[in-house]
């Protein structure tokens, strides 16, 4: 029977338009998927259902759900059914719950509110709710503050308070995209037995098509504010009709063409790093107790040859971001050494060594100065070896070596999208040739096609200038087509180090087996 | 919101313009004493009236103006010019002993009466313009380092002060080339309401007698003086105290209006 019946939704917000005619229809007990990039409308669609809508917004069109238009209920009617009949869960776990409140009385609040429970009650059931989505009460009491919890661990309590009153209709808005694969795969499982188990009905809004499907039995693909293709999710998956659902697949199995690695062996490593140690000194228990450590980088050893692709996985919190800080000179070791082309790399380092390392980041909005113009951000590097007469000439080549016009130089940031600004960063990192380039997630932030891009991009770059990538990443298919080497991480040490190819299809260490398994793939038949 | 800070500019811009204006032009001599038309109300050759010695208040309020802003304004210069450096070197610093010290300095100053402080300072130094901008514009000292570090903190952990960083460049380089031009928003604000506080301030001192002696005309002093004929002429009171509180109302409201126009988080949920 159908639950949701969604007909004509136009959405507008100060006039421009969201959304247009986006319609399907969600049966009781179902998982719908809503995938799209980025601005697609996924979000939009799914607030506009809650009433959540921005202000200035306006709506038209029908939902209607259990006998209602959600449509046209009143704030107050909606309040009724907002947590009681539609739960919802957000993508950052790190910010939707209060700080200030036990997890126990933010379950029992949504009882409560809705009136579903006494204050003694609610306890009882938010402690049974909680056991439910794997905080059972001996390990995790009710008295927890969210801080206590990890991000993974805060997306249980999320989900709980969501289904805390049994509602009909579950929407997840991107809940995994900021977990780790392994904690993602746990909270898919627990999101599809919540749903067989409670004859719940799910709308799962997300940018990854291996996680819809792996849960979702029908499928919606959105662009630009539209529902471009619809229907059982294997049909879509295999059949792909609309030229977009094509481009989307095409970009998520992409892999540059890349030429081999060169032969390694005989030429001295570029990157050589022995043993590092990097600890952190952490609060002191007591007052007069020493300050305990912890070792974020515990003995670690590798060499990444010249021109060479070395690809650096592990789970957030594994010493990723430490290592790297390190590796680039910015924070200095309490053991073992780091040494680039010979020599030791530190926070005191020459510039001229320095300069044969640059780095580009993960988040293309927070890696630019926005006071500053474009050509200026390109140039900064400049200041390791001193700026050239002609820098904004080489500025301009470095900008249309990574597909950008020259003229771009006099913008500010803010007139770049995320794939333009990640560009941006590469041709900064570029800009005074160096041999060594840290690709710290630089990909991860951004949507299928223009990650596909970036990555030809990145390929071509190390073919005409012999670059050597540290490919660091969360995301193992990404590794995997980009590099010829890969190290996997595990709370700072290296646990295994080998072919991308060889380890990422058969994982020996048991870590790198469980990465493996936990990371959402499109069944193979139907690509 | 964009009444209010028009009005702030509007009042603030009055007082700036009476201050200058007076330099070329007042309508009476502000310290010439005619006994025999003292207490007078206001009138067509007096248009706030005349003191108790005869002085046209309209014209002392005039040049009371010049006095509040340039005390004011040094002492806004002065908090900013040793705060914000001290901010910038104790956010570049974070968590190590410079920082510890002179957050701790700031603490110290913080700790001591402002008021009380500036009163000892014109007490032992003697009473006099300059003691009193040097009184206020220390306590603007620590104020401004605090915002400079807090602004300056935030800054520190994004991605581009690292790329900074991998550029070569040093904490110095860092600080005045990314981290003042993203915080001028911060600074400027506090800078008017501190400015704010800095008339009020001065207004205080005059009243107490430590701040511009005579016959240089002071706002406090004005009213100080006007004190014991509220009775007998209230208009001699109400002029000064209307020009102090017109005064620091504009430049809150502008402070304020500043902030929403130069923040664009909050210039977008608008």
């Amino acid at each position: 029977m159908t639950l949701l019946r969604l007909r004509d939704l136009d959405v507008a917000i100060g006039g421009t338009p969201i959304l247009a005619g986006v319609g399907f229809d969600l049966a009781e007990g179902a998982v719908m998927g809503l995938v799209g990039e980025s601005g697609s409308g996924k979000s939009m669609t799914a607030l506009a259902l809650m009433g959540l809508l921005p202000e200035g917004a306006t709506v038209t069109g029908r939902a209607d759900f259990a006998g209602r238009d959600l449509l046209a209920l009143s704030e107050t009617a909606l309040c009724g059914l907002r947590g009681r009949e539609i739960g919802m869960i957000f993508q950052e776990p790190m910010t939707a719950l209060n700080p200030l409140q036990t997890i126990g009385d933010q379950v029992a609040e949504t009882l409560i509110v809705h009136g579903a429970a006494r204050r003694a009650e609610a306890r009882g059931v938010a402690a049974e709710r909680l056991a439910r989505v794997g905080l059972p009460q001996d390990r995790f009491p009710l008295s927890l503050y969210p801080h206590e919890l990890s991000g993974g661990q805060r997306q249980r309590v999320c989900i709980a308070m969501a289904v805390a009153l049994r509602p009909k209709l579950l929407i997840a808005d991107e809940p995994t995209t900021a977990l780790d694969v392994t904690t993602q795969a746990q909270i898919l499982d627990l999101l599809t037995g919540l749903v067989a188990e409670e004859r719940m009905a799910m709308l799962l809004i997300t940018h990854d098509l291996a996680v819809v499907s792996g849960t979702a039995d029908h499928v919606a693909v959105m662009q630009a504010g539209r529902i471009v293709e619809a229907g059982a999710t294997e049909a879509v998956f295999r059949t792909r009709a609309h030229d977009y659902t094509r481009r989307l697949f095409a970009a998520s199995a992409h892999r540059p063409d890349r030429r081999p690695p060169p032969p390694g062996g005989e030429a001295p490593p570029l990157l050589e790093v022995r043993g590092a140690v990097r600890e952190y000194r952490l609060p002191r228990p007591g007052p007069f107790a020493p300050h305990p450590a912890l070792r974020a980088v515990d003995g670690v050893s590798f060499a990444l040859g010249p021109g060479e692709s070395l690809g650096l996985v592990g789970e957030s919190g594994c010493g990723k971001s430490t290592l790297t800080r390190a590796i680039l000179g910015l924070d200095a070791l309490q053991g073992g050494e780091i040494r680039l082309a010979g020599v030791p790399v530190g926070p005191g380092m020459d510039p001229a060594l320095r300069a044969r390392v640059q780095v580009v980041f993960q988040d293309p909005y927070g890696s630019f100065d926005p006071r500053w113009r474009v050509e200026r951000l390109v140039a900064e590097p400049f200041h390791l070896t001193g700026r050239p007469d002609d820098w904004r000439d080489r500025v301009g080549a470095a900008l249309r070596e990574v597909g950008l016009a020259p003229g771009d130089g006099a913008k500010f940031i803010h007139e770049f999208s995320g794939g333009q600004r990640q560009r941006i960063a590469i041709a900064r990192a570029l800009i005074i040739r160096p041999d060594l380039i840290v690709l710290d997630e630089a990909v991860s932030a951004l949507d299928v096609r223009v990650r596909a891009q970036i990555l030809d991009l990145l390929a071509a770059l190390q073919d005409s200038h012999g670059l050597a990538y540290l490919f660091i990443s969360h995301d193992l298919s990404v590794v995997r087509a980009v590099t010829d080497r890969v190290l996997v991480m595990q709370a700072g040490r290296i646990v295994e180090d080998g072919a991308a190819e060889a380890v990422l299809t058969a994982p020996r260490h048991a870590y790198t087996q469980q990465l493996v398994a936990a990371t959402p793939k499109i069944p193979e038949d139907w690509m | 919101m964009r009444i209010g800070f028009g009005l702030g500019i509007l009042l603030s811009l009055a007082a700036l313009v009476a201050a200058l204006v007076s330099f070329v032009w007042t309508p009476a001599d502000p310290t010439a004493m005619a006994i025999a038309q003292r207490l007078q109300p206001p009138s067509a050759a007096h248009w706030a009236g005349t003191d108790h010695f005869g002085r046209d208040i309209a014209s002392m309020l005039m040049v009371g103006a010049r006095t509040s802003l340039a005390v004011a304004l040094l002492a806004v210069g002065i908090g900013m010019a040793v705060g914000v450096p001290l901010g910038l070197l104790a956010a570049a610093r974070r968590g190590g002993l410079i920082d510890e010290a002179v957050m701790r300095m700031n603490d110290l100053i913080f700790a001591f009466p402002s008021l009380v402080i500036a009163i000892l300072i014109t007490a032992v130094f003697g009473p006099s313009a300059v003691n009193a901008i040097l009184a206020i514009g220390i306590f603007n000292i620590p104020v401004f380092a605090r915002v400079t570090r807090g602004g300056a903190l935030s800054l520190w952990t994004l991605d581009y002060i690292r790329a900074a960083r991998v550029a070569g460049k040093g904490m110095a380089r860092i600080s005045l080339e990314h981290i003042l031009p993203n915080i001028a928003n911060l600074l400027i604000v506090q800078g008017t309401i501190q400015f704010s506080l800095g008339i009020l301030a001065e207004a205080g001192l005059s009243y107490v007698g430590l701040g511009a002696q005579p016959p240089t005309p002071s706002w406090g002093r004005m009213l100080a003086e006007a004190q014991t004929m509220v009775t007998l002429a209230p208009h001699v009171a109400i002029f000064p105290g209307l020009a102090i509180v017109a005064t620091v109302l504009g430049l809150n409201l502008m402070g304020d209006g500043l902030r929403d126009a130069l923040d664009p988080r909050l210039r977008r949920a608008r």
